[in-house]
């Protein structure tokens, strides 16, 4: 996986091609119209979301903006119509950190640890466990999400009988509780195919030197391996941050109202069905949710590579 | 006419100069080694022979004709790799007849030519097997198959036999021999192992550093090395090479090699070294293989010059077939190469003897052989 | 001078608690492995086999457990031939055909093209490769939102090359309800294509040089070369991506939803958002799960023989 995504990311230094300049011509024409074609909707996004609302219903969505202004998206931010609060999107943004950050983390951690045990402590049937966690990768929701909202409902009655009887409900029911839950159970599989893959290659030499010193089973795992597994774990923390903060059918399935993650609100002030449609508003909103995913993909985009890459199965 | 002809070929990559004008000629059916350390250009040299490098400056000439400018296939040559590159998706067959197709040569002529070739190289039971269900060495034959099938002018292989386990890679370099036996092709072969370079060649041809050390036959390159690096790096163990001064006593000039733990030893000149360019009182470097430096018994008979002297064992190495003993001279280590038999104690004195038949002498400022 | 222990008295001394720390030793990776297996069992296994029984059942707003047999899944076929009108399952159905092999034929090709482009020893490979890969970054919500403004026939597309001069241009796909499937490919295959590119990328670097060369001595010519050599080798990425993509296309939800805005009239059905409307909408949870069951099925009969070949190989 990771020679994969190297032999990828490294340009290689070999003498230039022979190719007539026809040929040039045409392969760097070509490159340049699909990077164009890739770069228009975002272009057109950020400008829409910089024109007042006349600009973009009168004018044409190349233009640039002739009366720039910042209002869509402090709008987006502040005042924007979720459903039937109009607090913009802020408090959504809150949400959705609250629930990746713990999910991200939880998830990363239990695949180390996961990874851990299928590649240095194996036990028969470890294949067949493996396989029974990957396959759950590729599952579509859809067939889970019935028996999961009964069990959060479930959950969440608990919650209330906590609540009655001492004040607090503990987490049972609480919707961004409910989203980490759910990401983490779903994110598993992934996050333990990715320290797996990683840890196969890692030496066991190590691990059976430690063992000669006395280390255990634990003391290994925070003392060698952990510390040697920095780039892999920014790889996985980078695929289920993307993941995770950018799903959407979780969300709205199990988090709907006012502590629904900002992709669900995002939905909603675009397809709000009452009233004028704001397209500056709805651009700046989507860029705000587009945000932080795309910074992380342009500051750690090779690590980014790398998830893609083994995300692919190709081990 | 020779076949292969390469003048003044030089090859710059950006300011870094990889083949600094190299001149060699191939008469017909002759074997060049290309051999030298890594990153001396041997691999560059053979790639531009072939046409997947361009050159600098220089001439290539196949066959008497010019092609520096030519595509590699229209250059009549043929190349076996490192790796094999065999198609994978292909079958031996396949893979032996690829080239003809793409030149449009007819299909019963093609399978004829791969039939013909599958004799020589007993490869007919493998015909439709896939590169990845074969051995190392069955993999190597196919890949001269697909040279052979070519019938070009020049083969180039390119450390053919680097991939392959140690008794494999003998077995395939006597098969490489006697194939240029029985068909007389001339061949340009890379490789850095000396030994390969001995065994196969009708000519050397010594690269350092992108530059042209020595080309001659086997035994000029082993007996008479132009140059340090050659002397060196040919033979194995190395050639001893140990500082020496020139003096003159009685009415002649005489190699003196100093030690610390007994007396110089005095030499007369070798009769390889070129007298007029000694001067009295100049530092040499002596030269002498460890096959050349016996004891006193097993000295070749048929030597003119001998010296001998005696010496403190310090290693003994026994080999099966030899032993190899080590002492110490000019500050140096000087190793010897002994009957099995030879009684050595580690620590004791022995009396060694140099073959000086076979000596030579340098020029330590210039690495020059006088 | 050692004082030698009868071997006896040593091995009861020590045997009763070496072989409990060695038990507990040997249980440590099973239990700490073993909540991420029981989490995986319960929550996807077990919820799979939940909504599978659930599809046996007759179950309207909320799950009960009135065995009926095979008879949603009776209704499900009747409904696939259900063409005048269109039942939504047939619309779901054609439209997965439509959509799926659109985008995965699409995919392929482009991340081809751009692969072989790259591969192609050019300069700026450092800009356009990322630039290729950022949509992969965004929300599907993200690029549904900037697609159906891109392809708006009034501020969007057809507005802008009205204003060209080319009046009598139509492109109003994204708002016809036949065409909008249309729009969900182009915008699928806008977000994933990089995601393919990098895959076959990544094949093509992988191929070892000397094959090339020895093709380029054959004679091969460069449309031969890729044709016969080059493709043929890189098959396995092929396949891989073939049946990532497949299996992407089938679980689509939230692309559709934020291309079409809540999916007018259903035009733009496909399972994912037909199980999500007879489940939660319209009160037919019985024929949800069926319709959930069966993308679970169509996904295992791609997956598992992937997923099996793959940790076959890798020994």
């Amino acid at each position: 996986m990771t020679a994969a995504a190297d032999v990828l990311t490294a340009v290689p230094s070999r003498e230039p091609a022979r190719h007539s300049v026809t040929t040039r011509v045409v392969i760097y024409g070509l490159l340049i119209v699909f990077a164009i074609i890739y770069l228009l909707p975002l272009v057109v996004m950020v400008m829409t979301s910089l024109k007042p609302l006349q600009e973009v219903t009168g004018g044409n969505m190349f233009w640039l903006p002739q009366d720039l202004t910042f209002e869509p998206w402090t709008k987006a931010w502040g005042t924007a119509c979720v459903g039937l609060t109009c607090e913009g999107l802020k408090g959504y943004v809150w949400n959705s950190v609250k629930m990746v950050i713990p999910a991200v983390l939880i998830s990363s951690l239990l695949g180390a640890l996961n990874g851990y045990v299928l590649t240095k402590w194996r036990f028969p049937g470890h294949k067949l466990v493996f396989g029974m966690m990957l396959f759950a990768c590729f599952i579509p929701f859809q067939s889970v999400l019935i028996p999961m909202a009964t069990i959060l409902g479930k959950l969440g009655g608990i919650g209330q009988t906590l609540t009655e009887a001492t004040g607090s409900s503990f987490g049972f029911g609480n919707p961004t509780v409910n989203l980490v839950l759910v990401h983490v159970v779903y994110g598993l599989g992934f996050t333990t195919l990715f320290f797996r893959n990683y840890y196969e290659t890692f030496p066991t030499e190590l691990i059976k030197a430690a063992q000669i010193d006395g280390a255990g089973f634990f003391q290994i795992f925070r003392r060698i391996l952990l510390p040697n597994s920095t780039p892999i774990f920014i790889v996985t923390v980078i695929y289920q941050f993307t993941n995770i903060w950018n799903d959407f059918l979780f969300g709205s399935t199990f988090a709907a109202g006012d502590s629904a993650p900002m992709t669900v609100a995002l939905y909603n002030i675009v397809n709000t069905s009452t009233g004028v449609i704001e397209y500056n508003v709805n651009m700046a909103a989507a860029i705000i949710a587009a945000a932080p995913t795309l910074v992380v993909y342009i500051l750690a985009g090779r690590y980014f590579v790398r998830g893609l890459m083994a995300g692919a199965v190709k081990g | 006419m020779s076949t292969l002809e390469i003048r003044s070929l030089r090859k710059k990559y950006g300011s870094l100069e990889i083949l600094k004008g190299i001149d060699i000629s191939l008469e017909k059916g002759g074997f060049l080694v290309l051999v030298g350390p890594s990153g001396c250009g041997k691999s560059t040299l053979l790639n531009s022979i072939a046409g997947l490098e361009s050159i600098t400056s220089g001439e290539i000439r196949i066959g008497g004709q010019v092609v520096n400018d030519l595509h590699p296939s229209k250059r009549d040559i043929a190349m076996v790799f490192q790796s094999y590159a065999l198609y994978p998706n292909m079958s031996v067959g396949e893979n032996m007849a690829f080239g003809m197709e793409m030149r449009r040569v007819p299909k019963p002529e093609r399978d004829k030519a791969v039939a013909a070739v599958a004799k020589t190289l007993q490869l007919e039971h493998l015909l439709d097997r896939r590169p990845s269900q074969l051995s190392g060495g069955q993999r190597q034959r196919v890949a001269m198959g697909r040279a052979l099938v070519r019938q070009p002018q020049v083969f180039l292989f390119d450390e053919p036999l680097s991939n392959l386990d140690a008794k494999l890679r003998v077995d395939m370099r006597v098969e490489i021999k006697r194939l240029h036996q029985q068909t007389g092709t001339t061949i340009v072969y890379v490789t850095h192992d000396q030994i390969e370079a001995m065994t196969l060649a009708t000519k050397i041809a010594v690269l350092k550093d992108g530059e042209l050390q020595q080309v001659g036959s086997p035994y000029e390159i082993y007996n008479s090395p132009n140059n340090l690096f050659v002397a060196d790096f040919m033979g194995s163990p190395a050639m001893n090479l140990l500082e020496g001064k020139v003096t003159r006593s009685n009415g002649g000039r005489q190699i003196v090699l100093e030690r610390h733990d007994h007396a110089s030893i005095v030499l007369p000149v070798p009769a390889s070294a070129d007298e007029a360019k000694l001067s009295d009182g100049a530092k040499v470097i002596f030269g002498i293989r460890p096959e050349a430096v016996n004891d006193k018994e097993s000295v070749d008979r048929n030597a003119k010059a001998v010296a001998t002297f005696d010496a403190t064992v310090e290693i003994v190495e026994p080999a099966g077939s030899d032993t190899y003993v080590v002492t110490r001279a000019a500050g140096k280590e000087l190793t010897a190469r002994m009957r099995a038999e030879t009684p050595v104690v580690v620590g004791q004195n022995h009396t060694f003897a140099f073959n000086l038949d076979k000596a030579v002498l340098f020029d330590p400022q210039t690495s020059r052989r006088i | 001078m050692t004082t030698a222990i009868d071997p006896i008295v040593a091995h009861a001394i020590q045997s009763p608690q070496r072989d409990f720390r060695d038990r507990l030793r040997d249980w440590i990776p099973r239990l700490v492995l073993g909540p991420s297996f029981l989490l995986i069992l319960v929550f996807v296994y077990g919820f799979n086999i939940w909504t599978l029984l659930l599809s046996f059942t007759n179950s309207k707003a909320f799950a009960n457990f009135n065995f009926i047999g095979w008879a949603n899944y009776q209704k499900l076929w009747t409904w696939t031939f259900e063409t005048d009108p269109p039942s939504n399952w047939y619309t779901a159905l054609v439209n997965m055909g439509l959509f799926g092999s659109l985008y995965v034929i699409f995919c392929l090709f482009l991340g081809l093209l751009l692969a072989i482009l790259l591969d192609q020893k050019i300069r700026g490979e450092g800009i356009l490769r990322p630039l290729y890969l950022y949509p992969l970054a965004l929300s599907f919500i993200v690029t549904g939102t900037a697609w159906k403004l891109f392809l708006d026939p009034r501020i969007g597309l057809e507005k802008a090359v009205h204003d060209l001069g080319w009046t009598s241009f139509h492109f109003d796909w994204v708002v016809n309800p036949r065409m909008m499937i249309y729009c969900v490919a182009i915008a699928g295959v806008w977000q994933t294509s990089g995601f393919v590119m990098a895959m076959f990328l990544a094949a093509l670097r992988g191929i070892d040089s000397e094959i090339l060369k020895a093709a380029q001595i054959d004679g091969a010519s460069a449309y031969a070369t890729y044709r016969r050599i080059i493709i043929p080798i890189i098959r396995p990425a092929f396949m891989s991506a073939l049946i990532i993509l497949t299996h992407m296309a089938i679980k689509s939800y939230d692309l559709v939803l934020s291309v079409t805005g809540k999916n007018p009239g259903g035009a733009a059905e496909l399972p994912s958002t037909f199980m999500y409307s007879y489940t939660f909408t319209r009160n037919q949870m019985g024929v949800g799960s069926a319709s959930a069951v069966i993308m679970l099925m169509t996904i295992a009969a791609i997956m598992v023989p992937y997923l099996y070949s793959e940790l076959r190989e890798k020994n």
